[in-house]
């Protein structure tokens, strides 16, 4: 299953050689354990990665998914409402977020993209705080260092050298926690994300690369990216690489459990590639009845994450009716607090926007800001003075 | 006192930030055996080891963004662009992720990275190994632009810069490399003039002459050549080209009444542009005539057996003083 067939021995066993036969995998490779049906099945490697999870595990990752997938249609709906100016679902990519996110341990440090709400929401960051950028409200939702959780990258690619680099800081600390970038399938193509491999391959640092081909980038299919399976160009850097079922939630956990366990123990970076689909337009700005046939995804709704976790606590006898109605309320508090949240948020006040820029005075931009202010005061308008020294 | 070439000072500035700080890391393509391509980090890798002194594969986003990272765990990156020309490539992480990291994290995320940049022309090299690209830089909120003129500055403002919690573009000047000067290794660094100052180097009540980093010993010879003459130039040393010191700059022109300002860089958006305007906004009514700029022209930079004349030397930046002074010049008769 490793497209590097040096496998978990690490880089330097594998060697060149294996390049060529790894360019001709197709998605033959693609490890599964839960079929779309609700079928588990076993798996001579990623089985081992996986024995704690116990049927309450199984339950508490169902619950997650569902809870983030109503997060993204309430914000879906904030959007069309006009209480957000834009959002990017992620509709369709729960397990691969879901099941990623939770096998990090809290030093594990994500340096997320701008679709990764799942994965944000799993690391402790509050509903309205997902949002807050997107209402225009701030230009990032939280602070990286209460959550262990980069503030979300809009620039393709660029987290990817930003945790490396990262990792490069764990290494020199003697620590043994890992940076994980989160990218989809277009970041491949970036720049960033190679030169981030190189690095990471060099200095063998402790990073994982979980990129989620989610097959569109806005509205360019990754054949245009790629003519090789994403996780092959991995072996390229000489960076092993997995390639697994992004809609399955146990194969995404136990890949990047083992991508963690070789970071931790010195073995350095690993590629994740999770096969997924974006079932929804790249934004709420996006229309992929332009660029995408109905059929495709029709297809994919036949392989939706959360069916098959669905189909498979079924088969378990796990999926009571308590349990259903306990998962369904905590989604319906969620949802509610967001849009609480989202509504009642503190409107930024005119001065903020000069808030920030240096961390000590700046002459330039205090005169600006002083004639801004004055500029503002000009009016004699009562809340504008107000908010001038709300801002001070 | 010690004399000390430029290259050196900053070497040793360098060293001692290592020594004070063990968040301080330096990064960047053949600094570590090789010393740099200038020597400038001669001998640290040796004495620092390769974790605090790292070799880098030859990628300048790479550098860049690792920087970004090594930020976020608390880390002091000083990282080496080998040439002016070279940080290209770095570009958008400077401007999209360095610069405004801070504003987007409201304050949690500090970016406390030095961009070490040789700079300018003047020795002989092929392209992409002489430019002056600066203004890109002074342009984007969020960094801070310095750029040093001699062995003593490029000391204390290598610490100063890699103290600071904002990122730092430090500008040095190549064709100075070799240059020597004294410099007070025992100074304190807190008694030190702040990087955000400019420096008045040579009195005058004529004419305010304004420069930075190569340019500033050319100033100082212009001066000179022009009190044969009778006339008396101030010369300013920027050394802070973001933010600009304009308490130093208005109250020379406020005396002087004229003022010229000469840089390598095109003209067009140059800092020389920013000061003429900012300098007429602050100071109208004690203007006696129109700033003037020297500087390099608008065109790539040119091959190198015509970069002299590319380069604002001595004769060029003493037309523009008789320029300012209305004193007969090269562009007598024009309007304009």
């Amino acid at each position: 299953m490793f497209t590097d067939d040096a496998g978990k021995g690490g880089i330097s066993a594998g060697g060149p050689g294996n390049s060529e036969n790894s360019a001709r995998r197709t998605g033959g490779d693609l490890v599964q354990l839960i079929t779309p049906a609700g079928e588990r099945i076993s798996h001579p490697e990623f089985d081992a990665w996986l024995q704690d999870v116990s049927d309450e595990q199984l339950g508490s990752l169902y619950e997650d998914m569902v809870v983030i997938r109503r997060i993204d249609a309430e914000a879906t709906a904030l959007q069309r409402q006009g209480e957000l100016a834009l959002w990017p679902p992620l509709l369709g990519q729960e397990a691969s977020q879901i099941g990623s996110a939770r096998a990090l341990r809290e030093d594990d440090f994500v340096f997320p993209s701008y679709r990764d709400n799942g994965v944000a929401y799993c690391r402790g960051v509050k509903p309205e705080d997902l949002v807050r950028a997107w209402r225009g409200n701030a230009s990032a939702g939280w602070d990286p260092f209460t959550v262990n959780v980069a503030t979300q990258q809009i620039i393709i690619g660029a987290q990817s050298l930003h945790a490396t680099g990262y990792a490069m800081g764990i290494q020199n600390d003697g620590a043994d926690a890992v940076a994980v970038a989160y990218f989809g399938d277009g970041a491949t193509s970036e720049g960033d994300v190679n030169e981030a491999m190189v690095f990471a391959a060099s200095f063998q640092a402790p990073v994982v690369f979980f990129c989620q081909n989610n097959h569109w980038a806005i509205s360019e299919p990754v054949r245009l990216q790629s003519h090789i399976q994403l996780a092959d160009r991995a072996s390229g850097f000489g960076i092993p690489s997995m390639r697994v079922d992004g809609n399955d939630v146990l194969a995404v956990m136990a890949a990047t459990r083992i991508a963690l366990d070789r970071a931790r123990h010195g073995g350095g970076p690993t590629f994740i590639e999770a096969v997924t689909y974006r079932m929804g337009p790249h934004t709420t700005a996006d229309d992929p009845t332009r660029y995408r046939d109905a059929n495709e995804l029709e297809d994919w709704a036949a392989k939706d994450p959360i069916s098959r976790l669905k189909a498979l606590l079924e088969r378990k006898g796990l999926l009571t009716a308590d349990f259903e109605a306990a998962v369904a309320a905590q989604a319906d508090a969620v949802a509610k607090d967001l849009r609480a949240g989202t509504i009642n948020m503190p409107e930024p006040q005119p001065l903020d926007i000069f808030k920030h820029v240096y961390s000590t005075p700046n002459s330039w931009l205090d005169r600006q800001q002083d004639h801004y202010s004055r500029y503002l005061a000009s009016f004699g308008d009562p809340a504008e003075a107000a908010s001038e020294e709300g801002a001070r | 006192m010690t004399q000390m070439t430029f290259a050196r000072a900053i070497n040793s500035g360098l060293r001692k930030s290592l020594e004070n700080d063990p968040k301080v890391i330096l990064m960047g393509e053949d600094i570590g055996a090789l010393g740099g391509v200038f020597r400038v980090t001669d001998g640290l890798q040796k004495d620092f080891g390769t974790h605090r002194v790292v070799d880098t594969p030859l990628a300048e986003s790479g550098i860049m963004g690792t920087a970004v990272g090594l930020a976020y765990r608390g880390y002091r990156p000083v990282v080496e662009i080998q040439f002016d020309g070279f940080i290209y490539p770095a570009f958008d992480q400077i401007v999209s992720q360095v610069a405004k990291m801070h504003y987007r994290t409201q304050g949690a995320v500090k970016m406390p990275i030095t961009i070490r940049v040789p700079f300018g022309g003047g020795i002989g090299s092929p392209e992409h190994h002489s430019e002056s690209p600066e203004a890109y830089f002074t342009h984007t909120s969020g960094l801070r632009v310095i750029s040093v003129s001699n062995p003593q500055d490029a000391y204390t403002m290598i610490q100063q810069a890699i103290a600071s919690d904002d990122p730092v573009l430090y500008f040095e000047p190549k064709r100075r490399y070799h240059d020597k000067g004294e410099v007070d290794e025992s100074s304190d660094l807190a008694a030190a003039l702040s990087m955000e100052k400019a420096r008045v180097v040579t009195e005058g009540k004529d004419v305010t002459l304004v420069a930075y980093g190569p340019l500033v010993k050319t100033a100082r010879d212009a001066a000179l050549a022009a009190a044969d003459e009778g006339v008396s130039v101030e010369v300013i040393d920027l050394r802070s080209l973001a933010p600009l010191d304009f308490v130093t700059l208005e109250a020379s022109v406020r005396k002087t009444g004229r003022l010229v300002i000469t840089h390598e860089a095109g003209q067009s958006g140059g800092l020389g542009a920013e000061v003429a305007a900012s300098i007429t906004e602050r100071c109208f009514y004690h203007l006696e005539a129109a700033p003037v700029r020297v500087t390099g022209f608008d065109v790539p930079y040119p091959y190198s057996k015509l970069e002299m004349h590319h380069l604002p030397g001595l004769d060029r930046i003493l037309d523009g003083v008789d320029r300012a002074l209305g004193r007969p010049n090269s562009l007598s008769g024009l309007e304009g």
